[in-house]
């Protein structure tokens, strides 16, 4: 133990980066927030406050299932992830960061009254239209504003206390009965997270932020299907900033086992989301009744075809022929090319959600997407090194840490 | 089939077992098996095993089993007996999915399986020399091969050294056989009548 390394120090080459990324990205987000956020042109505003909507929301979500990752882990007693757990909660550290940001975005959105966006905020629409009037007791602005701002504060405030728990591993040697007291109190505190995340992301959340800009349309897949996107994605982060660690020489303690089991993953959760793509597609298709199937026709047969299925083949075909083998998911150089694709596919995934159905006719691609994305890229890595600087990388007492050590697959 | 003789060496403990491993490997013995109570965590690498072929088997079963699914289904559909189903097209690629899942998850696991017992040479009606009885109980029984210049005494002592309890050579079947025993061995029964 004595040759660990503890503290992580932050390279030059990485904060240049990312100071570089926010600064690009940061300028093109300002740009477009003042050319087409803040324009008289409707058609402008959407296409600024949509792109910037996906972007935040995909990034709190995904940084959120690190702490989903964690939480559950600790919930099943599992003790192969301990030696890289400090990289799950620097992760982790983004959701109050991220979730800011989308709690303002959602805020001016619904605020402003913005019904291009979401639908259900027109007053005058929603008395005309029964569907609407329905779930009027579910969408209005009151209730919306209520729940994101309670999501996103009991998300950071349960991640908190997680990682607060876990630094008491740092102090001292635990006997048997101290590690037993240790591990119950770690169980309950991930039980209130689990317990929250199930309420907001595997349910009410997807529904509000995302699945209600289509405020007619309804899918019960919808966000089991959000949730196997945003962990599919949080899973690729965590394995590259594991990568990334041990190629700067730090993560002794972490092998190509650890490594296979967040491969296995990637892999298992990369079929989980296609198994719920197709649940959802399929009853679709099957029914064929035109108030469902108006959420997939500019999708699969307008302007958005090449990248529904360009959605597919990323996020299915090239996890599941290229990390089936052992090998591939021990293989460093591999699983952080993969990792990199998912991200990608899974970005593209919350992109095709969002803007197919806020902008119907093109596609919007550009560099607006690219550079918000690079923004919120450079924030995360930047924060991300600042935070795994910030403690020792080592939970060095934690009663499950040898058995890590020792994980074998 | 052809009879080989083994020198048996039974070890009743890990920490004793993997050196002793290791030794006989090294004193250039060819190690037929280890036959342990329980999976053996790193036992194959010390035992210098490949890596088993039988996912490699397991994926092309699968998808056999998808191609036969989609040619199938697809011939059946489209050429040999087209029917009007609630007006979907006749190529219905989403509603075939499910089924030609679970054709390459039948073929894949009925291939692996049968592939599986192949390799252990596993059969209704095929015998398994026993090389010790409490191999499925407490203890670690390794099997070595002999050659002709094997000297039977020389191995026994080295396994003895090395922290075997018990040691001793046995001509047995090797491979399949689809003999009888002698004595149909039941521990239970011979507990009971002492």
């Amino acid at each position: 133990m004595a040759s660990i390394k503890e503290q992580f120090e932050i390279p030059g080459t990485l904060k240049t980066w990312s100071y570089a990324l926010i600064g690009i990205g940061g300028a093109a987000l300002l740009y477009g927030m003042f050319t087409k956020g803040f324009s008289s042109d409707e058609h402008e505003q959407v296409h600024f406050w949509g792109t910037l909507m996906y972007n935040t929301i995909f990034w709190t979500l995904v940084t959120n299932a690190a702490m989903f990752f964690l939480c559950f882990s600790t919930m099943a007693m599992a003790a192969w992830m301990q030696s890289f757990r400090r990289i799950a909660e620097a992760i982790s550290t983004l959701v109050p960061i991220f979730g800011g940001i989308t709690l303002m975005v959602l805020l001016y959105v619904v605020l402003s009254h913005n019904h291009h966006i979401y639908h259900w905020l027109d007053a005058e629409a929603v008395a005309k239209d029964p569907i609407l009037k329905g779930k009027a007791g579910f969408l209005n602005p009151t209730f919306f504003i209520i729940w994101t701002t309670l999501t996103i504060a009991l998300w950071s405030y349960f991640g908190y206390r997680m990682r607060q728990i876990s630094l008491e591993a740092d102090v001292a040697p635990m006997d048997a009965a101290t590690a037993h007291k240790y591990n119950v109190r770690s169980m309950v505190r991930s039980g209130f997270f689990l317990v929250w995340f199930g309420l907001t992301v595997a349910s009410t959340v997807p529904w509000l932020w995302l699945m209600s800009i289509d405020a007619h349309w309804y899918s019960t897949m919808y966000s089991w299907y959000t949730f196997a996107s945003s962990f599919v994605a949080g899973m690729a982060l965590i394995a590259l900033w594991l990568i990334y660690m041990k190629n700067k020489g730090y993560m002794e303690l972490s092998t190509s086992e650890h490594l296979h089991d967040v491969g296995k993953f990637m892999f298992a959760f990369s079929i989980f989301w296609t198994y719920l793509w197709f649940s959802q597609y399929m009853l679709i298709w099957y029914a064929n009744i035109p108030e469902e199937t108006i959420y997939f026709k500019n999708r699969v047969q307008g302007a958005y075809k090449p990248i529904f299925f360009l959605n597919l083949f990323i996020n299915f075909l090239c996890p599941l022929l290229i990390l089936m083998k052992r090998s591939a998911k021990r293989n460093f150089t591999l699983v952080a090319f993969m990792a990199v694709l998912i991200l990608f596919g899974h970005w593209i995934d919350f992109y095709q959600m969002v803007m197919g159905s806020l902008m119907k006719e093109h596609v919007s691609l550009g560099w607006l997407d690219f550079g918000i994305l690079t923004f919120f890229v450079g924030v995360m890595i930047l924060m991300v090194a600042r935070s795994l600087a910030s403690k020792p990388l080592i939970a060095k007492y934690h009663p499950f840490l040898k058995e890590s050590i020792l994980h074998q697959v | 089939m052809a009879q080989k003789k083994f020198v048996v060496g039974c070890f009743d403990e890990e920490k004793v077992l993997f050196p002793a491993v290791k030794q006989v490997r090294a004193a250039g013995y060819k190690i037929k098996d280890v036959y342990t109570p329980f999976a053996v965590h790193g036992l194959d690498h010390a035992l210098g095993m490949r890596e088993t072929s039988l996912h490699t088997a397991g994926f092309i079963y699968g998808i056999t089993g998808t191609t036969t699914a989609i040619s199938a289904i697809s011939w059946i559909f489209t050429k040999d007996w087209p029917l009007n189903i609630g007006g979907k097209p006749h190529f219905a690629l989403p509603a075939w999915v499910p089924i030609i899942f679970e054709l390459t998850v039948l073929f894949a696991a009925v291939g692996m399986v049968m592939t599986f017992c192949y390799l252990c040479q596993l059969a209704p009606g095929v015998k398994k020399h026993h090389f010790h009885k409490r191999a499925t109980d407490d203890l670690f029984v390794m099997v070595i091969e002999c050659t002709d210049k094997t000297n039977t005494d020389d191995l026994k002592a080295l396994l003895s050294s090395n922290g075997a309890i018990e040691t001793d050579v046995q001509v047995a079947e090797e491979g399949w056989w689809f003999g009888t025993y002698d004595k149909e061995d039941n521990l239970y029964n011979e507990k009971q009548l002492a």
